[in-house]
């Protein structure tokens, strides 16, 4: 995924659309802020996600930051593979390291988020 | 508000330190991954800005009397130039902080927490009376660093001009860098081999790059958490604390009843006795999740204890913690529970140290 297509939240996830769907990570920023990262705690296929609500977790030495999903909807997928290799995360962000795909709500679209040139703005401010 | 600064500040921000607020300090956490400034430690050596920890030094004829009266341990019996841990107690038994006592042949100095630098300099002037002791806070003229890790020693050949490798583990040598006074000790909070320096301020920064150029990695206060948990050492605010005391924290050998007179003593008698109090113990957990600070660790679901640390061990590559859990429930092998945010995982108490270096060379 090129980053300058996608959208960003200010808690630092990326969301873009994909055939119908939302596909959801974390940003290069976040993976670098959290360092060490050592586990995630994924939902499960099915479950629903609220805009603006946590959805699972990433657990680093440090530190413990909860995900948030972008848009209303239900999860189809997830990325199994970051059970067993959450390095992948800090790797590659942006394709590898995809976190959950949802099929969001009749309605739900990503326009209330960031668009690169505002989102890098945000973190060139430090958060 | 901005916090207090060592020499070193400038340093650790300009080669990319992520920095924190620690104390009143801003100190660096992280340079470039707490993992692998830890393993740094543990398989060459690295480096640590400890300036921000108090030093306080005590000269006089009274000097000894005083630590005596302040300290839970025995400084009476010390070597000129041995390095000692005590704590300092309240008059409950509760431990107010946990400092190294240095021995002189014309005085004494202890080092004590950089948070706990102020109430203990109170404390010192609550206590000290009529006694015959100077005592100065050397805290913001001087700097320290520690060097620590299986290559520390061999690194720093020549870097002072007495044989440090000769230098007996807690122990510390009065010596000079590059002509000016110097203060060395064979001590550390890592669980590896290494050195403690302390130096006047202006050369700090000379110090710090010369072992760098000596091949430490620089290390922040991120790696240096983790390994002090691995080697089971208790960090003061989270192991050890004002109503906590040494019984419990299983620091009864720092404790001498029998030295004479000294503050919490009475109390302290009492506590040795109490065995219904909640004592510290190290859990290892299967999986990945970490146990952070303040979880509740439970027993079939009932409320028996809390977490004090927690973190994935870098070097075990195991989820470890240190809790308070209730006395009948501390025997290695006891299975309990951790709430991590509403799921009770399981755990195992296990024997500490987590790590020790002696464990890993593979002697016994």
């Amino acid at each position: 995924m090129d980053p300058k297509d996608l959208r960003y939240a200010a808690t630092h996830e990326w969301a873009a659309m994909k055939k119908d769907l939302v596909v959801v990570g974390i940003t290069k920023f976040a993976v670098e802020q959290l360092t060490d990262i050592v586990y995630i705690d994924l939902p499960d296929v099915g479950d629903h996600t609220f805009a603006g609500e946590s959805f699972g977790e990433i657990e680093s030495v440090k530190a413990v930051s909860d995900l948030y999903a972008p848009v209303n909807g239900e999860i189809v997928e997830i990325n199994k593979k970051l059970l067993d290799d959450p390095k992948m995360l800090a790797e590659d962000p942006y394709d590898k390291g995809w976190i959950i795909k949802i099929k969001p709500e009749p309605g739900q679209t990503l326009d209330h988020l960031m668009k690169l040139e505002a989102y890098e703005k945000q973190i060139s401010e430090g958060h | 508000m901005a916090g207090q600064r060592t020499v070193l500040h400038d340093w650790h921000a300009s080669h990319g330190a992520r920095m924190v607020d620690f104390a009143g300090w801003d100190m660096p956490v992280i340079y470039t991954s707490i993992v692998e400034e830890h393993q740094a430690v543990r398989t060459s050596s690295g480096l640590f800005d400890i300036s921000h920890m108090g030093r306080l030094s005590f000269g006089g004829p009274d000097a000894l009397d005083l630590i005596q009266l302040l300290c839970t341990n025995n400084a009476a019996t010390m070597k000129d130039f041995q390095v000692r841990y005590s704590l300092v107690c309240n008059e409950q038994g509760g431990i107010r902080d946990d400092v190294l006592i240095y021995r002189w042949p014309y005085g004494f100095a202890l080092v004590v927490n950089a948070s706990n630098r102020q109430k203990i300099v109170e404390w010192i002037g609550q206590h000290k009376g009529m006694r015959k002791v100077q005592v100065e806070d050397q805290t913001l003229t001087t700097c320290m660093v520690a060097i620590q890790g299986p290559k520390a020693l061999e690194q720093c050949r020549g870097i002072v001009p007495i044989d440090l490798e000769e230098l007996a583990y807690y122990f510390a040598a009065a010596t000079n860098y590059k002509g000016k006074n110097c203060i060395v000790s064979r001590t550390g909070y890592t669980g590896e081999d290494g050195l403690e320096f302390m130096v006047s301020n202006d050369q700090g920064v000379e110090l710090w790059e010369d072992l760098l150029r000596r091949g430490a990695t620089p290390c922040g206060l991120g790696a240096r958490d983790t390994l002090r948990l691995e080697a089971a050492m208790p960090l003061y605010g989270h192991e050890l604390s004002e109503d906590i005391d040494p019984y419990q924290a299983g620091l009864s050998w720092a404790v001498k009843l029998d030295k004479g007179d000294f503050l919490g003593k009475q109390a302290l008698e009492k506590r040795q006795r109490d065995g219904s109090l909640r004592k510290r113990v190290g859990l290892e957990l299967p999986g990945k999740r970490i146990a952070r600070e303040g979880f509740k660790v439970t027993a079939n679901g009932r409320e028996v204890g809390v977490v004090t640390s927690g973190t994935f061990a870098p070097t075990l590559e195991k989820s470890i913690a240190m809790a308070y859990v209730s006395p009948e429930l501390t025997a290695v092998g006891t299975k309990l529970e951790i709430d991590i945010r509403g799921k009770p995982e399981p755990t195992t108490v296990v024997k500490l140290p987590f790590y020790s270096r002696k464990k890993a060379s593979g002697v016994a």
